[in-house]
């Protein structure tokens, strides 16, 4: 592993970590769409990590390996005036569970504030080993 | 003489180049914190700066000079010290299978730091006191 290598480290944990925060926000901001590109309602995303390992002893940064839409049933509501309801009635809503979003959203900003604190305290250490000597 | 030199900063820099070894063990455990599967890792810090000096004292597998005739004298880098990674045994382990603690992490990556640079302030000590021997006065 070069010197730098743990800006690499905490630089890819935080553009993973803001990655997750994007499609958070997206899927609060679609929280009510019915109607898609597709024709479909909004189906909630959720990013998967994976370890970027560098070296074979499995350590490196993080990566978005791929974002995958959430696979758990849509919400359905009554609302028989609405132009898109079923002839039952039932209207298709998005299934984004906003209170987990909520978590995702909080955990994701606490673990982004980590790694700029990591790459920061590592940041001074290195110019301090870079004037060795001096002072 | 400049094989003194080398013996007086030998420790410090393969105190200083352990140290930045862990500070990236644990800067990948504080970014893989949400990857799935992850095990956190660490190093006996003790033991691996104790098995430094033993492969630096004795040669061991470092960078040789290079010799092309039979007058050139030898020469050894000391060899880079490698710090045996070890698995952290977790507290309370996650269900997706991550080791990571954040709290202990963060505060072993306080400690490294502040040891960083206890062992930088050491080594920039010692070049000020060998310089302040050489000057003639």
């Amino acid at each position: 592993m070069s010197m730098f290598s743990v800006f690499d480290i905490s630089g890819s944990a935080m553009s993973a970590q803001s990655q997750r925060m994007n499609v958070t926000a997206s899927n609060l901001a679609n929280a009510d769409s019915v109607a898609g590109p597709d024709g479909e309602s909004y189906r909630a995303k959720q990013v998967l990590f994976e370890t970027r390992a560098r070296s074979n002893a499995g350590l490196g940064g993080v990566s978005v390996r791929e974002v995958v839409e959430d696979s758990s049933p849509m919400r359905s509501e009554y609302r028989p005036e609405h132009p898109l309801a079923d002839d039952q009635g039932y209207v298709d809503m998005p299934n984004v569970d906003p209170a987990a979003e909520m978590v995702n959203m909080i955990s994701a900003s606490r673990s982004y504030q980590a790694n700029v604190e990591v790459m920061d305290t590592n940041k001074q250490l290195l110019l301090k080993t870079l004037t060795m000597g001096e002072g | 003489m400049i094989d003194q030199l080398d013996a007086a900063f030998n420790f410090h820099q393969q105190a200083l180049s352990l140290r930045h070894e862990r500070q990236q063990v644990l800067a990948s455990n504080i970014a893989n914190a949400d990857t799935p599967g992850y095990k956190a890792r660490d190093m006996d810090f003790t033991s691996a700066l104790e098995r430094a000096m033993q492969t630096a004292g004795g040669g061991g597998e470092g960078l040789a000079l290079e010799q092309t005739a039979s007058r050139h004298l030898a020469g050894q880098a000391p060899a880079l010290p490698r710090g045996d990674l070890l698995y952290r045994v977790p507290d309370q382990p996650s269900l997706d299978g991550n080791t990571v603690d954040m709290d202990r992490e963060r505060a072993q990556f306080a400690d490294n730091s502040v040891r960083y640079q206890a062992a930088l302030t050491f080594i920039g000590r010692r070049i000020q006191g060998l310089k302040s021997a050489m000057q003639p006065e």
